[in-house]
């Protein structure tokens, strides 16, 4: 029997706001425990919530992202269940009029290879709800120890349709989704500190059947990739135990990351009725057309759509498409110098080779609270525009380019200045690149042979010898041509 | 002055006092300290105070006072307040073991007020545990008696506020009105009680009973006190979403004017059998006087009012069950010594931590939300908590305000009513509509029962227009003044 | 109602003497309840608020909150700065 699975995923993302969304104290991660609170984070007698505005209008834009309905009116409701992480025992949640209803992730698969394209998706959502964060509970020997900084901090639920297909499309969805996320400025999404988390419902059913199979939650996929291979174990145990003529059972798992399998977790409630009700304690919201129109105007661009652009508009290559487009900061950069040349794909290359090579793995934090690249990083949009321009110019060659780049970026200093100091610019003078390659072709003739005898490779050998003799400065595509010609004689 | 003038002045004649140089701060708070000593064990009105404290706050308002810097009317002036209002550094038990060791970190909204007046923060009042209760029988640190009866309950859940102004231990005091919780216990103790109107006095720093019914208000000698008191701690707060950004106007001033005549409902509901032959009795002066003084009297019809007690107990159990889940034995409440794991924590802590009357109404609460019930009973009562707020809206377009007696019998017998919960719910039959409304209601006493018992009348205003109401309440006040007379103690 | 089920749901462990005790009160209030049953609500809006506002919100800045020596002040046990609880058993 062949079957398929069937995925559907509840994706918690924290917003990035300066409070919490229910109370004014900050929000942050790894700071000391239990110093981001107040009475109203610690649940004491007496306090009350206070909506937090920009969470609200945080979550509108990721609605209007997502192409989904903004509700007109919602409002909150309390999910009453106990819990040592839970302040209050309640978690102020939003359960039959949530901010947007449906909408839509596009997903895009792997292509054939890395320099292809694959296949576009858009994976439908069920609801985006907001709701706040409970503490950190941390599980020791014989007690646990719980921390609540993160208590109450603003998170937005989005949940899918069960319309996910393969460990693969898991994978893909959560990594467009957490692109848009970034790019917009929703959050870092950062899964390490807890700011994008994951739980999946994964069922499996003979191929071709209409009817949901039993769905089995799995809890503590703790990275995008760990979510993917958690998936895919979880099919593989459902499909084995279907084969031996075992039963599914609706239960939630645990995924293990180190051994690789998931195991039954005990539920947080012997039943789960959470008694929703509305909280009498906050007064509901209204979205008025007006609001939202103003957002969608203001909307950044989509990844996927930047892409579609940078191709049709720009041809450019996925290779360097796929590399751009989940880094907002690093396409402003792109789009900023690539205006100031003809050659926008060249521009494409430096940037997702070079620049991205320079500025290596992650931004620190401070980068990413000043949502700008790192300090490090002195090569500017216009610099980089400059060296383009230099190379089409023919005033350097490409090689002399990528040797300067990393000074560029580390001193700030322009190509033209670095140029000028070695005098690195090109020679492009005719007689001299004739003579010089004439006394390479002289110097190896064994070259030469092979290369008159149809091995087009040799010829690399006989630019070499002039290149060092010009220490890189002997214009490339002089040199080919003045050796090709002097050969060919 | 000597004490005992001072202990039986009302909060304008010792205001006047002060700002005459005839007496201090200082001395007007030995005063009620010795009366304190003198009666409350009798009483127990008190659970927790702080001679110390409450002298250093008198004397530095003579400080302040010296230097013509005073405050304003309250300055100087001893409040003490029902043990569920937060206060920094002082206790808060909610008159529950669960509570025993709390001592609060931060003020609520109404005591930063008081501060900002200048009043003496004087005591902690004693009530029924967490505000559940008609007669303070459900303290767990022993009921308050009432100064007119030593045998007989005081009323409640503000048990303690009321008596405590009664026994001219304190000239003024706050407590709070789920269902009836000021006006009652002020009829039963013979003094003036009030309930604003839901949203006029902010919630923050009160611990919370049922959200939607809650408010906290004065007690009195005279409702030109009340009126005082009322003015300094109503206003918008922007830390309770509840509050209302209405306009405080001077009470005070507002009672100064002579009140046009105006037209009083009687509904007709109100007054049908069940009631105490005293009881009918003393309305019905207050009825005469009121007819002798101008006043129209119409009867109205309430229509929904026998389903006022189902319908307030659905959803004030219902909130409840969720605002205690809180206290769980986790961050800031007694803990079970006897837990071994976390559930065993919340269960044993809170069965330990609670009294019967709390568990009884969690246990309801929780019933009443619960998956399968919600719709029967919760939402149902909500949409019949409509049909009750139409019922007033209908009465006022005919009349300013609505009469009522405050409690259908006079101070009942401790341990008459304890056994049986609904017994103990009727006893709330006139007080409770007024909560689920939302409108604002005082209780003036307007007499005595064959015993020597107090009897108090009720009048109900419209929402938002306390002026009216508490005028309508001063032309019966400052001709009888039942509650400047004091039991013999 | 089964008493056990929804004292479970509330967290609240009942002695047998108290279970024996509340189980006809509770039963009583329930008739109370009960009376709802009879209640025409065709149409008619639940009244979530006594006097319903919308967008009752504050802007996104922070406030000064506790510091953790008033966050732990009432906390029964604590350790390295965060509150004690006995083990979890689940994960």
């Amino acid at each position: 029997m062949k079957y398929e699975a069937v995925i559907g995923l509840e994706v918690h993302v924290q917003l990035d706001t300066k409070s919490k969304m229910f109370t004014r104290v900050g929000t942050g991660f790894g700071k000391p425990p239990n110093s981001l609170t107040d009475a109203v984070v610690l649940g004491l007698p007496g306090a009350l919530p206070v909506m937090n505005r920009e969470a609200i209008e945080k979550s509108i834009r990721v609605g209007l992202l997502l192409g989904c309905k903004i509700a007109k009116v919602c409002k909150w409701d309390r999910k009453n269940y106990f819990y040592p992480d839970m302040p209050k025992n309640y978690q102020i949640s939003q359960f039959d009029q949530p901010i947007c209803e449906g909408g839509e992730v596009e997903i895009e698969m792997p292509g054939e290879s890395p320099a292809v394209m694959g296949p576009h998706r858009m994976v439908k959502l069920t609801r985006i709800h907001l709701e706040e964060d409970v503490g950190k509970l941390t599980h020791y020997e014989s007690d646990s120890l719980v921390d609540y900084n993160r208590a109450g901090s603003p998170l937005l639920e989005i949940v899918s349709e069960p319309d996910l297909f393969s460990p693969d499309e898991v994978f893909a969805y959560l990594t467009s989704l957490r692109n848009s996320l970034v790019s917009a400025a929703i959050s870092p999404c950062d899964m390490e500190k807890g700011q994008l988390r994951c739980d999946a419902n994964v069922s499996i059913r003979p191929v071709g059947s209409e009817t949901l199979g039993t769905k089995v939650e799995l809890k503590n996929l703790n990275t995008i990739s760990g979510v993917r291979n958690g998936v895919e174990y979880e099919i593989r145990r459902q499909t084995k135990v279907l084969d031996e003529g075992g039963e599914i059972f609706q239960e939630t798992r645990r995924w293990n990351p180190e051994q690789k399998y998931t195991t039954p977790m005990r539920s947080k409630e012997m039943a789960h009725d959470y008694r929703y009700f509305p909280d009498p304690d906050l007064m509901p919201v209204q979205i008025s057309d007006d609001w939202v129109d103003k957002m969608r105007d203001q909307l950044p661009e989509k990844p996927f759509d930047k892409q579609r652009r940078y191709r049709d508009e720009m041809n450019l290559p996925y290779s360097s498409t796929s590399a751009l487009c989940g880094d907002r900061l690093l396409c402003e950069f792109f789009e900023t110098a690539a205006a100031l040349t003809d050659v926008p794909a060249k521009v494409a290359n430096w940037v997702v080779n070079d620049l991205l090579r320079e500025l290596g793995q992650t931004n620190s934090e401070e980068d990413e609270k000043n949502a700008s690249l790192p300090q490090r990083c002195k090569v500017t949009p216009n610099m980089l525009a400059d060296l383009v321009n230099l190379i089409e110019d023919a005033v350097i060659s490409n090689n002399v380019a990528k040797e300067i780049f990393p000074e560029m970026f580390a001193s700030g200093r322009t190509a033209k200045e670095i140029i000028a100091e070695k005098g690195l610019e090109m020679q492009s003078d005719g007689d001299e690149i004739e003579s010089l390659c004439a006394q390479a072709i002289a110097s190896d003739s064994d070259a030469a042979e092979k290369f008159r005898g149809g091995k087009e490779g040799a010829i690399n050998a006989l630019k070499g010898v002039v290149m060092k003799a010009t220490r890189g400065q002997a214009n490339p595509k002089v040199v080919d041509e003045t050796l090709r010609r002097l050969l060919a004689q | 002055m000597i004490a005992s003038d001072l202990t039986g002045s009302t909060a304008h004649e010792l205001s006047r006092a002060l700002g005459e140089g005839k007496t201090s701060s200082e001395e007007i708070t030995k005063a009620f300290l010795s009366r304190i000593e003198e009666v409350d064990e009798r009483v127990h009105a008190y659970l927790h105070w702080d001679a110390e404290d409450m002298l250093a706050q008198a004397k530095r308002s003579d400080a302040r006072r010296s230097q013509g810097q005073s405050k304003g009317p309250l300055d100087g002036i001893p409040v003490g307040l029902k043990d569920v209002i937060c206060v920094e550094g002082q206790p808060l038990t909610a008159a529950s073991r669960i509570l025993e060791h709390y001592v609060s970190p931060y003020d609520a909204t109404v005591t930063r007020k008081l501060k900002q007046a200048g009043a003496v923060l004087a005591g902690r009042l004693n009530l029924d545990e967490f505000a559940m209760g008609s007669s303070t029988e459900n303290s767990a640190y022993g009921p308050t008696r009432n100064p007119w009866n030593l045998d007989r309950v005081p009323g409640g859940s503000s048990g303690g506020s009321s008596a405590a102004v009664a026994a001219r231990e304190t000239p003024l005091s706050l407590g709070s009105d789920t269902g009836g919780s000021i006006r009652q216990p002020a009829s039963l103790c013979g003094v003036v009680g009030m309930k604003p109107t839901y949203g006029m006095v902010s919630r923050f720093g009160l611990a919370a009973f049922a959200s939607s019914l809650d408010q906290i208000g004065p007690f009195a000698q005279t409702v030109q006190d009340a009126a005082l008191l009322l003015e300094v701690i109503s206003g918008h707060d922007p830390l309770d979403s509840t509050s209302y950004p209405a306009e405080v106007p001077s009470y005070s001033k507002a009672l100064e004017k002579t009140s046009p005549p105006r037209k009083i409902g009687l509904p007709k509901e109100f007054f049908g059998p069940g009631m105490d032959d005293d009881v009918r009795n003393a309305i019905e002066q207050t009825i005469s006087f009121y007819e002798s003084h101008g006043y129209e009297m119409i009867e109205i019809s309430l229509p929904s009012t026998d389903l006022s007690i189902p319908v307030y107990y659905v959803i004030a159990t219902a909130e409840a069950s969720s605002n205690l889940a809180r206290y769980d034995g986790i961050r800031y409440t007694s803990r079970s010594p006897n837990a071994e794991n976390v559930i065993d924590v919340y269960a044993k802590s809170r069965g330990e931590g609670f009294g019967e009357e709390v568990k009884r109404r969690c246990i309801l609460g929780a019933y009443g939300l619960s998956s399968g019930y919600y719709d029967a009973y919760y939402l149902k009562a909500q949409k019949t908590r409509t049909l009750i707020r139409r019922d007033f809206e209908r009465a006022f377009d005919e009349v300013d305000a609505i009469l009522t007696p405050t409690s259908p019998t006079p101070a009942f017998r401790f341990g008459e009513k304890s056994e049986d919960p609904i017994s103990m719910y009727l006893s709330d039959v006139y007080t409770i509509s007024t909560n689920l409304a939302g409108l604002p209601g005082i209780s003036v006493p307007c007499g005595f029962s064959k015993t020597g018992l107090p009897i108090g009348m009720q009048l109900i205003g419209k929402a938002f227009d306390e002026s009216t109401l508490l005028s309508i309440a001063q032309d019966f006040d400052q001709a009888h003044e039942f509650g400047r007379q004091a039991p013999n103690l | 109602m089964d008493i056990d089920y929804v004292s479970n749901l509330a967290r609240i462990e009942l002695s047998p003497e108290e279970r024996e005790k509340f189980h006809p009160q509770l039963g009583q209030v329930l008739e109370y309840f009960d009376k709802l049953k009879e209640v025409d609500v065709e149409g008619v809006e639940p009244t979530a608020h006594a006097f319903p506002r919308f967008n009752v919100w504050d802007a996104d800045e922070t406030k000064e909150g506790f510091s953790e020596e008033q966050a732990l002040a009432n906390a029964p046990k604590s350790r390295n700065g965060q509150i004690v609880v006995p083990k979890v058993i689940e994960e």
